[in-house]
This record gives C-alpha cells, structure tokens and sequence, in this order.
C-alpha cells in the first residue's frame, strides 16, 4: 500500500518536474519565444469541431513559422482544451495570461465559454481571434482584445431569414433549434426577422442535442405542414434530422446556419441532404487556388478533408500571427508587448483568406464577412453557392 | 558518529522532510511563483501542516502565514496558481456541504449541483440587467450594485436551504438509490427550466445564459481581481468548516451518523427521522446556494451548462476520494480532483506537446495529448477506488469500531 | 383535436420503438443492481461500444462488399451478435478489474469507480476510432429502407419489425433463464443473500460475472439496434441514453425484470407524447424541450407514492 503512494507520488512529481522543465525552458528562451494559443474543445461530445479549428490553426503556425525565424523569433503553438466548459476555460484562460510568450489566442468554440475567458484575457490585454463564437454578447461587450471573424448570429440569423422568404418563396416556418446559445440564438435572429418579414411561423420547438430520436418533433412538423424548417444547431442533431424526416415521408425545405456546413452531413444523411440550404461565412473552399491548396495541404497532413471550420481557424490564425507581425515591425523588431500585438490586430484590414475576407471594425466583427446561402445539389460537399449576402448590411 | 545516526533516524521518520516541506515550500513558492513544482509542494505542505508534530501555536502560525501572506503574495505573481487555489477553495465548500448530507447523514444526493444553480441564478439575475424583464425599469433599474453581494450571500443560502426543504419534504422517505434518481431529477429539472425559462416571459434568458454579472463591491473598491475572489472565497471556507465542524460534533451531528449507520434502531431511539434529514439536506443546500452567488460573480456569466449533471458528479468524487464524512478528508478531496483536472493533467498535455513540438517524441495528430486528459482522470479514478477504496483520509467510523468488536466477541464466546 | 387523433398512430409507433430500446438498456442496469445493489454507471458506455461494435460489423460487411449479397436480417443478426459478445465480454473484464476489488467497501466507492471506467471507456473508443477511422461519429448502414403503409396516418418501417422482434425475443429468454434455468435461480439466490448462496455451494463470482455478461451482453444489443434505427453514433451516445435507461429501471421497480421492459415502454411513450403535446396543451406555452422534465415529473411522483417502482418490491428491512 505504502509503496504504491510512493509510487503515485513520485509520478506526480515527475509530471509536475516535467511541467516546470516545459516552463523553465521556455522561461530561459523566453527572449525570442512566440507562442499563439489555440483553445478549443479538444475532449467530450464536440471534440470533433475543436479538432478541425485547432488542426487548421495549427497548419497556419507551421506555414509561417520560418516567416518568424527570419525575424528571429521561434513560432510554437499552445494547443488548450477547454473542454466546452466554461469554468475550464476560465482556469486555462488564467494559465494563458501567466505565460508572457503568449501573445494571442485564438478560440474558442462555445460562446458560452468564449465570454467569461475573454474577460479573463482583457486583464492582460491579451489579444483573441475569435473563428466561431457567433453569439451577439461575444463582441457587444466592447473589450478591445476581443475579435471575431465569423459572422454575428443577429446578421446570419436575418439574412437566412430574406433568403428563406424571398429567395425560396417560403411564407410559412417552423423552427427547431438545440438549447444551446448558437442554436437558440440564432434561431432566435431568423424568428424575429422572419416575422418581421410577413412570414408565419407555425411553430418554435427545442431538441436535446446530444439525442437520437426527433420522431415528436418530427410529427409536429408533419402536422403544421410548414414551408421550410429552419434547424438552429450542429450537423449531428441537423443530419439526423433531415434523414429521419425524409424517412418519414415529411416533404419539407431544410435550412440550416454555418453549423450544418459539413462534410459530415453527406456521411450521416446520405441523399437526404440533397436540397437542404444553410448559410455560412465561407464559400466552397476549393473555389480558390489557395483554398484548394490549404485543401489539399491539410487533406494530406491530417488524413482527412477540412471542415468549414478548420478554415476559420486557419484564418484567425492568420490574422493573429499578421497582428504579431505588424506588432513587431511597429517595436522596431522587437518582441512586442501584448498592448502593441492587441492594437494591431485590431486594426486588421483587407485580410484574404481562404475562408473569409476580415476588416475589424471598432467593436471587433468582421465587416467584411459575406453570408453565403449554399445548398448541397448532389450528396457530396462542399456544396453550391446559391446567393452571396454582404454581413455589412445587418451589422448594426 | 552519533548525530549523524541520529540525523538518519530523523529521516527515517519522516519528520525532517517534513519540517523542511513545511518551512521551506511556502518561502521557494514566494520566491519562485511560477514554477509547478514548488506549487505542488507548497499545497503538499499546507496539507502537511496538519500531520505533521509540532506546537499547535506554531502549526498555526504558519498556515496563516500561508494563507494569508504568502498564497496572495505569490498570486499577485501568478494569479493562474491563486485560480487553482481559489478553484479549490470553491469546491472545497461545496465538498464540505455534499459531506454534510452524503458523508454525515447519508442519504445519496445526485442532485446537489441544482442549488448551486439556485444560488448562482438568483444573484446573476438581479446583478445584471435580466430582473428589468419582470420588474418594470420604473420601479427600479437593474442591475443592482456589487454592495448587494453580500447580502446575497445569505440570502442564497436561505432560499438555497428553503428549496432544499421543499424538495426534501415529499422525497426524503425514500432510501439510498431511489432517492439517488428523485435527486437526481430535480437537478435536471432544475437545470431544464433555467434552460428554457426565456419563453413566455424571459427569466433566466435560456441557453445565452446571463452576463455581465456585477463583481461585488466593498467600499467602492470594485472587487474583481482573483486576489478579491481569493479572500471571499477563504472567509467563506472558514465559516462553513467551523459550521460544519460544530454541526458534526453536536447532538444534531451524532443523530445523523444513527440515521446513516441503522435508521430504524435511530427511529427507536426517539430521533426526529425526517426533520434531522431535512436539515442534513438544507445545511448542503444552503453552502451550494452560497457558492453559487461566488461563481456567478466570479465567472461574471452564468448558463445553464455549468450546473449539468457531471457537475454532481464531479463534487461526490472529491468526497468519495477524499474520504466521506471526514470533513478535512473531503478537503483533500477537492483539492486532489481539482488540481487533477486543472492542473496536473493539463501541465502533463502541455509538457507532451512541447516535445514533440520540439521534436523529442513523435505523437500524430490524432493521439494529440490535450484529449485525452479525461481519458487519465477516469483510470485515476479507478485506481483510487481500487487501493484506496475508503479515501485519501478516511472517517473513522464508529460503526466498524462495533463491528470489530462484536467480532472479537463472538470469536471469544466460540472458543468458550 | 383533428391533429392529435392524426398523430396519435404514428407517435405510438415511435414511442414504442425508443420504449424498446430504453428497456433492453435498462435490463443491464436492473440485473446487476438486483444482484450487486449498486448503479453500474459504466453501462452507458458498454452500450456505447456495442453500438460501436455492430455498426463497425456491417460496415466492415460493406466494405467487402458481403452486406449488399446476404439478406438483411442476416447482417443485422451478424452484427447483434458482435455487438453482444464484445460488450459481454467487456462487461466481465470491468468487473474483474474495476468493481470486484471494491465489493466489499461502501456502495459509493463501486459507483465512483464506475464513474471512472465510464469516463475511461468513451475516450479509450475515440482515440481507438480516432486512430483507425480518423474520425469518431459513425454512421451506420442502412440496413432496411422500405416500411409499411399500416393505415394512412402510420407507417411502420420494417427495421423496426424487427429491433422489436429482436428485443422481445431478448427479454423472454431472459426471462425464462432467470425464472427457470440453474444458472438463473442461483442468480436469484445471490441476490437475495451472497452469504447463504456461498453457503449452500453457489460459487458467488461466477454468478456475478455471469450477471455482467448477461447484462453488458443484452447493453451491447441494444447498442447495435439503436444504431441501425437511429444510423448516427458517437463515443457520447451513451451518456443521455443510459440515464434515461436507468431512470426507466427505477421507474419500473429496479431488480425486477419485467419492471424494466415496463419502466422503457412507459419513459419511451412519455416522452415521445410529452414532446408532441406539450406545446398543444399548453396552448405553445411550452414545447418540446420540457418533455424530460414531463418524464422526471411523472417518475418522482410515482416513487412518492409508490416508492419501490411500480413492479418493484417492496423491501422488507431486516433489523
């Protein structure tokens, strides 16, 4: 007994050396360590999509890490697992503004856990890109170091809305959305443009992500005999969805948010997601010679192909390491304070990227992103753009 | 020669590394705040304190010391450590308050999270600007200021424990795992409705949850800086171990452990059954509920996801391991499973990237060893129970002390 | 009223089908409670890596090109099959490993230990799918695209003719093992007292783990069968459905057979009609989302007044 608490104790004392060699050694080099966190969820139910960000966010660092040599600074990653929990971010957060080689974050997923970290974050000063918290509050709190380059869910939610009532002629709705703050909120923007429209909505019901079986809801919709349904939500529940209420014989429109844009909803849905539409900053990423490389690229190195979200990290990536950049042209090529590298970002203009073009403006949302309304016309993604909607018009 | 002998043997107690653990941990973790392993041996000696054969005044002395000076001084440095300290702290009340109903009383609480849910809500509701949703801006115009705070903390605490009654009241007749799934349920319950509360009138304002909450305020000075969160959090810990402390050992302390060790022979002996487990219910109820007003005004946001069911889960796990009913034990307990969780797991991720960052180890994409840190906290979990299946500090029951004696008796009256 | 009457067949079907599959996952619960008296909460994931086993069965069938020339019901058979055998045998080996040196301290630790293996297994599924498939959510093969027109407003789909056929044939030999068989019987015994059941020469380890085995067994079955009705399975499937599940052991008396397959169907109907109504009834005041809160609602409020389940016994206390 006596020996296997030695045992124990002894790891925990070797871990925790190891840790402290990690911090000691990035301690001593500290003069010209650069280090950009990624913290996404990396364990639990929605590992999957806080993979692709960070996978993407990663291959950016690689790509540039001879840039920042040039310039004689060592590029490295912090790859962090929120694990979509807020006190969890919360802590990492703490841990990230300890470390002064970090000079940038970019995360999170959850906008729930986005908010209280960012706050954590606005005590250094630490500067955060931002690939895919959409809620409103995320950017409304008007903290300097907070940016995002995907689009708010009060201009996605109202422009899926337009496209639903104008675009597809649909006059009466039907919303299902998961419980969560992206789900229900933006389901909640398309409602309240939707029926500012002239639309009808003929009903307005949660599902429990995380479930199987959608049959009640499912008949509800049968029953109201809606134009279209407008799902708030992940690809999981939203495929599941769309198969199930093609197998109940339900002939219904689908439309979804930039949470349905996956390749994974042609692998669960199979044909059934033909003719389903959803909305997204990015377009068909191959479209370009530089999506279609950081394609191919990332198709290679990580053994399968990209989600639409490893392309927003990639992106913010791209903006973060391009603040540190200016940040330090602007420091006469010295390593920059966080101050300098959150001033700079912030200024991020004109910035192309594979998934979307980024101009902050003062509060931190991309005035430049574009709503795409896209439609899968054959089971295989990425799928078709139908209409291109400039965000700007619904950016308050 | 001889005191070199001696020397060996005072080794060989263990009370030299001890005293230098002791002593010196707490000066290296001034000195060297960032450093993880004089943090660990810093907590390892603070816990230490209470083994170790010294002077009580001197024993003391020095947790003050370390409490109080060197914790904040090194935060200061490090305000990431003085997190986890806090982090602990937090789930240490809330350890202490699941004790009181699992560990003192013994009924089986899944559901203890939904009155830190309660407590949590109820100041993140007046403290941001969701109460103008009921109560009209002409009455009064929400938020309330950070001095209110501190009447809340009582305040949750009262309506925490009420909730604790009322949901007490029809179920407490039910026994162990029955009564595990009816707490269990309310939680859900509980958690459902604050999920779904924003329609037809906007309580809780659903799944967007609740921000920004009003950090508190004493003096106009506007307390929102982990060291602020750090003294509340230990004034609070303070109070309710001592609570805690003199609810065990009083008369209502000794009825619990009768109604935990044999409820019928304490039916027999003329105790009040369900007004005693009521009160075991309400005591646990009213700490969460009081944590909770921390965790809003810490966290600045509140949602419904915080207060799922894992986070039950989570808390009777510092418990367990830390040895239930033993009120230093479950202490231990949080401490252990949070700077798991928070630290150690997390630190052994970040140490295994950096190599093969660098280069040392190869490690693909896919075994990335930030995942798989629940994937370790889940074997050290079955390892714990396995070898050390009573706790880390187990209580010391009075049951078992009858139990070996009676097996002292008959063994005696065989040979007889 | 015309749209309730119009939903009504067709909700029955769905509420059966997901009752179905909540008792055969609640039977697992039941019988190693009825035996061990502590809540295996590592079922869940049991259940989940039976899913995982039958759906990689057929999709290894694809693959090879099999699943299009065998008859469906003989794939799906196939993969149950897998599917029970590996989660049977899984259930043993945590036992062995993670509960059976925890008999003898209090209930909890069992529980927490539980917990453990819980949180072991999901992430130990991923990173093996992680590894081999490069992905963790798997889709399973459709098996049986056709249905059947019963009357206008139901139609049954002929996979789920046969999920239940497959689980009423489960819990009537399982039935009749525990009624009838030795093995049954001394399963009976050690529950009632292990002490007498090691006195009278019942070897109490073996019941034991033949318990789990039965018990991961019919978890895995029902893993497999949820994954050919709802096509879509995640290392986190479990979690949700295994609380559910245990939710309809207590509902239908936990220890007792047939209090499970009562307490599914029962948790399966409440909440596919719970959903479907609420917002009628309520006139759209509430909807859907509250239908878990319907199904916890009607649990406690039978146990308050029938507090051993409502095929469960009432426990006699021994002074």
């Amino acid at each position: 007994m006596k020996k296997l608490l030695i045992v124990f104790l002894s790891l925990t004392l070797v871990v925790a050396a190891a840790g402290c060699g990690a911090q000691g050694s990035s301690g001593s080099g500290g003069g010209n360590v650069i280090k950009v966190a990624t913290v996404t969820p990396l364990s639990g139910s929605q590992a999957a999509v806080g993979e692709s960000i960070k996978n993407g966010a990663q291959m950016a660092l690689e790509e540039r890490k001879e840039e920042f040599k040039a310039l004689g600074f060592e590029l490295q990653i912090a790859p962090q697992d929120d694990q979509a929990d807020p006190k969890v971010g919360v802590t990492v957060a703490q841990k990230l503004i300890v470390d002064d080689n970090i000079l940038a974050v970019v995360g999170h997923w959850n906008s729930g856990v986005a908010i209280p970290s960012s706050e954590v974050y606005a005590q250094k000063n630490l500067a955060m890109v931002s690939p895919a918290n959409t809620a409103v509050d995320v950017t409304e709190r008007n903290l300097g170091n907070v940016n995002r380059i995907c689009i708010r869910d009060d201009a996605q939610g109202p422009a899926g809305a337009d496209f639903a009532y104008n675009e597809l002629g649909a006059k009466t709705g039907f919303i299902i959305h998961d419980k969560t703050t992206y789900g229900q909120g933006v389901a909640d923007e398309w409602k309240n443009r939707y029926e500012a429209i002239g639309g009808k909505l003929l009903g307005y019901e949660g599902i429990t992500a995380g479930e199987s079986d959608f049959s009640a809801v499912e008949e509800l919709v049968r029953a109201a005999g809606p134009d279209i349904v407008y799902f708030g939500g992940i690809y999981p529940e939203g495929s599941l969805l769309i198969k199930q209420l093609k197998e109940k014989g339900i002939d219904v429109k689908f439309m979804g948010a930039d949470g349905m844009d996956s390749a994974e909803v042609i692998t669960i849905a199979g044909d059934s997601a033909i003719g389903t539409y959803y909305t997204s900053a990015a377009a068909d990423i191959n479209s370009t010679p530089e999506g279609k490389a950081f394609a191919d690229k990332y198709t290679e190195k990580f053994g399968k192909q990209p989600q639409a979200y490893s392309g927003y990290g990639y992106d913010a990536m791209n903006v973060a390491l391009d603040g540190i950049i200016k940040a330090i042209n602007e420091n006469s090529g010295e390593k920059p304070t966080r101050d300098q590298v959150t001033a700079a970002v912030r200024t991020t203009s004109g910035f192309v990227g594979v998934s979307t073009n980024v101009t902050f403006d003062d509060k931190g949302d991309n005035t430049e992103a574009t709503v795409y309304a896209l439609t899968f016309e054959e089971a295989k993604y990425p799928s078709a753009v139908v209409k291109m909607i400039p965000a700007g018009e619904y950016l308050k | 020669m001889g005191t070199i002998k001696n020397y060996f043997k005072l080794i060989k107690e263990k009370q030299l590394i001890q005293l230098v653990l002791v002593f010196l941990s707490p000066v290296l973790f001034y000195l060297y705040s960032k450093s993880s392993i004089i943090f660990l041996l810093f907590l390892a000696s603070l816990f230490l304190l209470y083994r170790v054969r010294l002077d009580l005044r001197i024993r003391g002395a020095v947790a003050l010391l370390d409490l109080l000076l060197v914790i904040p001084l090194a935060g200061l440095e490090n305000s990431y450590y003085l997190g986890i300290i806090t982090q602990i702290v937090i789930y240490a009340v809330l350890a202490i308050g699941l004790n009181v109903v699992i560990g003192f009383a013994g009924l089986l609480d899944l559901g203890y999270v939904g009155f830190y849910a309660v407590g949590a809500y109820l100041y993140a509701f007046f403290a941001t600007t969701q109460a103008n949703n009921v109560i009209p801006e002409s009455i009064y115009q929400f938020p309330l200021s950070g001095n209110w705070f501190w009447l809340f903390l009582p305040l949750a605490l009262i309506v925490s424990a009420g909730m604790g009654v009322l949901l007490g009241l029809p179920v407490l007749r039910l026994k162990g795992d029955y009564l595990a799934i009816v707490t269990l349920g309310f939680a859900e319950i509980i958690r459902i409705i604050l999920n779904n509360a924003d329609k037809p009138i906007n309580f809780t304002n659903g799944p967007k949850g609740l921000t920004p909450v009003k950090p508190p305020e004493l003096f106009g000075i506007v307390m929102n800086q982990p060291i602020h969160f750090y003294f509340i959090v230990l004034v609070l810990f303070v109070m309710v171990f001592i609570a805690a402390y003199r609810l065990d050992h009083s008369r209502i302390g000794r009825a619990w452990a009768a109604i935990r060790e044999d409820e019928l022979a304490a039916r027999t002996m003329g105790i009040p059954l369900v007004r005693m487990k009521l009160l075991a219910f309400a005591t646990g109820a009213g700490f969460a509920g009081m944590m909770g007003v921390v965790f809003a005004a810490r966290q600045t946001f509140v949602d419904p996801s915080s207060f799922g069911f894992m986070e039950s889960i989570g808390i009777l796990a510092m418990v367990i391991m830390g040895g239930m009913g033993n009120i230093r034990g479950v202490i231990v307990g949080a401490a252990a499973v949070v700077i798991l969780q928070l630290h150690l797991l997390k630190e052994l991720s970040t140490f295994l990237t950096q190599l093969s960052v660098s280069g040392i180890l190869y490690i693909p994409s896919q075994l990335d060893p930030a995942k798989y840190e629940k994937l370790v906290f889940g074997l050290i979990l079955i390892l714990m129970c396995v070898f050390r299946p009573k706790g880390l500090m187990p209580a010391k029951r009075t049951m078992e002390l009858i139990k070996g004696f009676r097996k002292k008796l008959s063994k005696e009256s065989l040979i007889e | 009223m015309d749209m309730i009457v119009q939903m009504l067949p067709q909700l029955l079907i769905d509420g059966l089908t997901l009752g179905f599959v909540y008792a055969i996952v609640a039977l697992g619960y039941t019988m190693v409670y009825g035996i061990l008296e502590f809540i295996n909460f590592a079922h869940s994931e049991i259940f989940m890596v039976g899913a995982f086993a039958g759906t990689e069965t057929l999709l290894f069938l694809q693959g090879s090109g099999y699943l299009e020339n065998m008859p469906a019901p003989l794939a799906l058979f196939l993969a149950v099959g897998v599917g029970m055998i590996l989660s049977g045998l899984l259930g043993v080996t945590v036992e062995r490993i993670a509960y059976k040196p925890v008999r003898h301290a209090p209930k909890l630790v069992a529980f927490i230990s539980a917990i453990g293996v819980s949180f072991f297994l999901q992430d130990a599924v991923r990173l093996i799918e992680g590894l081999w498939k490069n992905a963790f959510y798997l889709s399973t093969p459709q098996l049986f695209d056709t249905s059947i027109q019963v009357m206008d407003t139901m139609k049954i789909p002929v996979k789920v003719i046969y999920i239940v056929a497959i689980a009423i044939v489960m819990m009537v030999a399982l039935s009749l093992f525990v009624g009838k068989h030795k093995w049954g019987k001394a399963m009976r015994t050690v529950a009632q007292d292990k002490d007498t059941a090691a006195l009278v020469g019942i070897n109490v380890d073996a019941v034991i783990s033949l318990t789990f085995l039965i018990g991961a067994g019919l978890g895995g079955a029902a893993g497999t069968l949820f994954s050919v009705q709802y096509t879509l399975i995640s290392p986190y499937v479990g979690f949700i459905l295994g609380m559910k599940a245990f939710t309809a052991a207590v509902l239908g008396g936990i220890g007792s057979i047939p209090g499970a397959m009562l307490g599914g169907l029962l948790l399966g109907l409440v909440e596919v009609f719970g959903a479907a109504f609420l917002g009628i009834a309520t006139g759209g005041m509430i909807g859907a989302e509250y239908k878990d809160v319907l199904a916890f609602t009607i649990l406690i409020i039978i146990l308050i007044f029938k507090p051993s389940g409502l095929l469960g016994k009432a426990v006699v206390e021994k002074v």
